[in-house]
């Protein structure tokens, strides 16, 4: 904690009056300043180690051999008797198992299902939240501020409640376990955050832009699609990808609506859970592979990615 | 009443029948609720009343007809003062515009709460009416019940840690220059499916200490401060001079000064003791001192004559030894790396004992995924994916705390310390308090994480509402008027919430 108040920072001002500004920036202040300096460094350092292990811990019992894994742990692949700067151990690492999981259609298939299920569900929400949050920005209705208080209200509803009703629902429909009724059911609780973030969003755009435009004779399409959409764009950004992650990472509403012979990946490494152990060589390099789309989302977005989890913070 | 939504009832008229039916309850709850109504619709009024009376006044002249009568027409202009310009007033088009929203909302969001209301006083068919059986056998079901405790165990728990965590993180960031790295190393873990976290979690506990890295740690460190023993599987033969109790071993004879303690041991896979040193037969004891040896007595061939330390049998060092007269322990050595000891003369005439520390099996770890852990180790997963949400959130708060509160109370004689605690904390309540409250909506349904880490045989112990009600509603021998009634709980729980977000919505674009 000590550290916050950098040293130089605080010397510096007192150098003309050192005795009376700063009465605290005494030899053993600044020791105590110095060694909490570096204490949080390394408890940082520390703690960021921890965090990544879980994570390096999948990543290398996705690389090494299941026999291996089945009676050493996943660090076997430093060579930890050499000194400290470990070096790998070549002969605990293959691409055996990815090799077999490409090859592997069932696998395969459940990736594609799970970007057939996330990009539909990623665009219907942004397209549909888009239109009504602009409605509630700019445009006047009777009891417009009601309407937006009860999709304020549905913000928090959690799935569970829908899901025996919509299962029912989608069988009459003749869409349960199908890929149109997780679409349809992600859209709909993808929504009320949508709507909500877009409609703030919309509602800061200056007014005088969306005055130009209609005198220039634009209709409502037209305004929205020339000028309220582009405007919203990094709003749109935030919602998308936040929607995207959430869909692609879903497991209940897959489990309980997608096709149970062709589901997303979610839901096919779910299935291999129960022999856990055994087959840590399709369920590490699987769950690794269903990693990497979103992590490269969240790394080549992380902006737009902060600002959507701030927004949703009441999600 | 000068309330945008009275007007709106005025201009229904030219609403076509879709979006007429949408506005009925609208300004039935307007009419029944007068003080909130205002409330509501001033919310907006006060961002279009500003400045729309100058640019509707600047705007009119250059305003198409078609423009000028759809305003007239939809009330605008009139006494409520409310421009033309921006809002303007033509509810099919915004009808238009929120059909699909409705539509989608409507049937799979809306619909489904009162249908889950209404199914939740069915019974598990869906045939009969049962009143509040199923709620009544919610509280009476052992199952449900230990969902509802650790609900109630993880709502407290998570979002205080995940909290806790998040403001040290973001405050010893603050001023690291690479801050940045750690945040995005510790918010990660939220980019992924709770599914690869459990995969990933599912491994860490593993309980096996050679593969599962926190059994790895744990033993470790467990190891470091706590005796172990350092040769679990040693046993004496059945026809040495020893007896077994409660897993120590004890001399049949007593000993005495005169003649060296021989206790033969055996049960040890020759190739453990390989790197042992081979075993040297005690000395002659001098000064009314004890002498005597531990060994291993068995080499491989069988030659050996037992009970008689020869054939290069091997020593076994660092065991325990106590002498022990009438049940007390009397005095106590360690063989040395030659399996011999010597005991001080107070041990003359006293039993010798190896307690059973010597050959405990060695330390295993923790069951993490047990029926008493299982709980607080799903729970620790959360952590390690969520801690990075309240990370970031506090981080964005405390950037806009003013530094100089800070350098005041420094200045007033503040350690960092009483800085964070008197100054900081205070400022971030807000903060803290809204993490706090979306960590606890999240973790109230929280379903994967259990449901994935959780092993078969401890599923029971680390039940939770969401996943009960999925296996209730979707698992063998269904009962959705149950599932839905723990649906229902669920939505009561967050209400609440639901009110909160609605009032600090209003109280904000009253402003």
């Amino acid at each position: 904690m000590t550290t916050l108040t950098a040293p130089g920072a605080s010397s510096q001002p007192t150098a003309p009056a050192p005795e009376a500004a700063a009465p605290k920036t005494s030899a053993a202040a600044r020791v105590a300043a110095f060694t909490g300096h570096w204490a949080v460094r390394f408890a940082l350092v520390v703690i960021g180690l921890f965090w990544l292990m879980p994570t390096a811990g999948l990543l290398s019992s996705s690389l090494r051999d299941p026999a291996d894994v089945s009676i050493s742990g996943w660090w076997n692949i430093f060579d930890l008797n050499g000194s400290f700067p470990w070096i790998l151990n070549k002969d605990q690492l293959t691409t055996s198992n990815y090799d077999a999981l490409f090859a592997n259609d069932q696998v395969m298939s459940s990736l594609w299902t799970t970007v057939l299920i996330t990009v539909p569900a990623t665009v219907l929400v942004v397209v549909i939240g888009a239109l009504a949050g602009y409605a509630f920005a700019w445009m006047d209705f009777p009891g417009r501020d009601w309407w937006f208080l009860v999709v304020v209200g549905l913000l928090v509803v959690p799935v569970q409640v829908a899901l025996v009703p919509v299962a029912k629902l989608f069988n009459t429909l003749g869409i349960f376990e199908t890929t149109a009724g997780v679409v349809l059911f992600h859209t709909a609780f993808g929504l009320p955050f949508a709507i909500f973030l877009l409609r703030n969003f919309f509602a800061e755009i200056p007014r005088e832009l969306l005055e130009a435009a209609r005198l220039d004779g634009a209709g409502e399409i037209r305004l929205f699609t020339r000028v309220v959409l582009p405007l919203g764009g990094p709003a749109i950004a935030s919602l998308g990808i936040f929607q995207f992650l959430w869909v692609w990472n879903d497991m209940l509403v897959a489990l309980i609506f997608a096709d149970s012979t062709n589901p997303p990946i979610t839901v096919a490494l779910q299935q291999q859970m129960r022999q856990f152990g055994n087959n840590i060589d399709v369920l590490a390099p699987g769950a690794f592979i269903s990693m990497l789309v979103p992590l490269a989302v969240f790394f080549a977005f992380q902006k737009q990615f902060v600002s959507g989890v701030m927004a949703g913070s009441v999600k | 009443m000068p309330t945008p939504s009275q007007p709106g009832s005025g201009a229904t008229g030219d609403i076509p029948d879709d979006a007429g039916a949408p506005d009925a309850p609208v300004t039935g709850a307007a009419t029944g609720t007068s003080s909130s109504t205002t409330d509501g619709a001033t919310a907006t009024a006060p961002k279009t009343a500003s400045s729309t009376a100058q640019a509707a006044a600047d705007a009119a002249p250059a305003r198409t007809p078609a423009e000028q009568t759809s305003a007239e027409r939809s009330g605008a202009g009139t006494a409520v003062g409310k421009g033309a310009s921006a809002l303007r007033r033509r509810p099919w088009i915004a009808a238009l515009f929120l059909l699909p929203a409705l539509v989608v909302l409507g049937a799979l969001v809306v619909y489904p709460i009162a249908f889950s209301v209404f199914r939740s006083f069915m019974n598990a068919d869906g045939s009969s009416f049962v009143g509040l059986d199923n709620f009544t056998e919610l509280f009476t079901d052992d199952s449900t019940l230990i969902a509802f405790r650790n609900n109630l165990v993880w709502v407290i728990v998570a979002p205080a840690v995940c909290t806790a965590l998040g403001l040290i993180f973001a405050v010893l960031t603050e001023k690291v220059r690479w801050g940045t790295a750690f945040k995005l190393l510790v918010f990660m873990p939220m980019a992924i499916s709770m599914l690869a976290s459990g995969i990933i979690f599912r491994l860490v506990y593993e309980q096996d200490p050679d593969r599962g890295v926190a059994n790895a740690m744990w033993t470790t460190v467990h190891d470091t401060f706590a005796e172990t023993s350092p040769w679990p599987d040693a046993r004496p033969r059945t026809d040495a001079p020893l007896t077994i109790s409660k897993g120590a071993y004890t001399t049949k004879d007593t000993v005495d000064a005169g003649s060296p303690a021989h206790l033969p041991l055996v049960g040890i896979p020759p190739k453990e003791a390989g790197d042992a040193a081979v075993a040297k037969k005690p000395a002659k004891a001098e000064g009314g001192q004890i002498t005597g040896a531990v060994w291993l007595d068995f080499v491989k061939g069988g030659r050996s004559e037992h009970g008689v330390i020869d054939q290069q049998e091997k020593a076994l060092a660092g065991i325990k030894v106590e002498a022990v007269k009438d049940g007390r322990k009397v005095a106590e050595a360690t063989t040395g790396e030659d399996g011999t000891f010597t005991l001080p003369a107070a041990a003359d005439g006293a039993k010798l004992r190896l307690p059973a520390s010597n050959f405990a099996a060695p330390y295993n770890g923790i069951d993490w995924l047990g029926p008493t852990l299982v709980t607080p180790a799903i729970i620790g997963s959360y952590v390690w994916m969520w801690a990075g949400f309240a990370m970031v959130l506090i981080a964005a708060g405390l950037a806009g705390v003013p530094r100089e509160l800070l350098e005041q109370a420094r200045v007033d004689g503040c350690n960092e310390w009483k800085v964070f605690r008197k100054v900081t904390v205070p400022l971030l309540a807000p903060v803290l308090g809204v993490v706090t409250v979306t960590l606890m909506i999240n973790v109230l349904k929280i379903f994967d994480l259990v449901y994935v880490i959780a092993p078969g045989a401890t599923q029971r112990e680390a039940n939770v509402l969401a996943l009960q009600l999925y296996l209730k509603s979707f698992g063998g021998s269904p009962d959705q008027g149950a599932g839905s009634a723990i649906a229902v709980v669920l939505l009561l729980l967050v209400v609440p919430v639901m009110i909160l977000n609605i009032r600090r919505l209003r109280r904000e674009s009253r402003r």
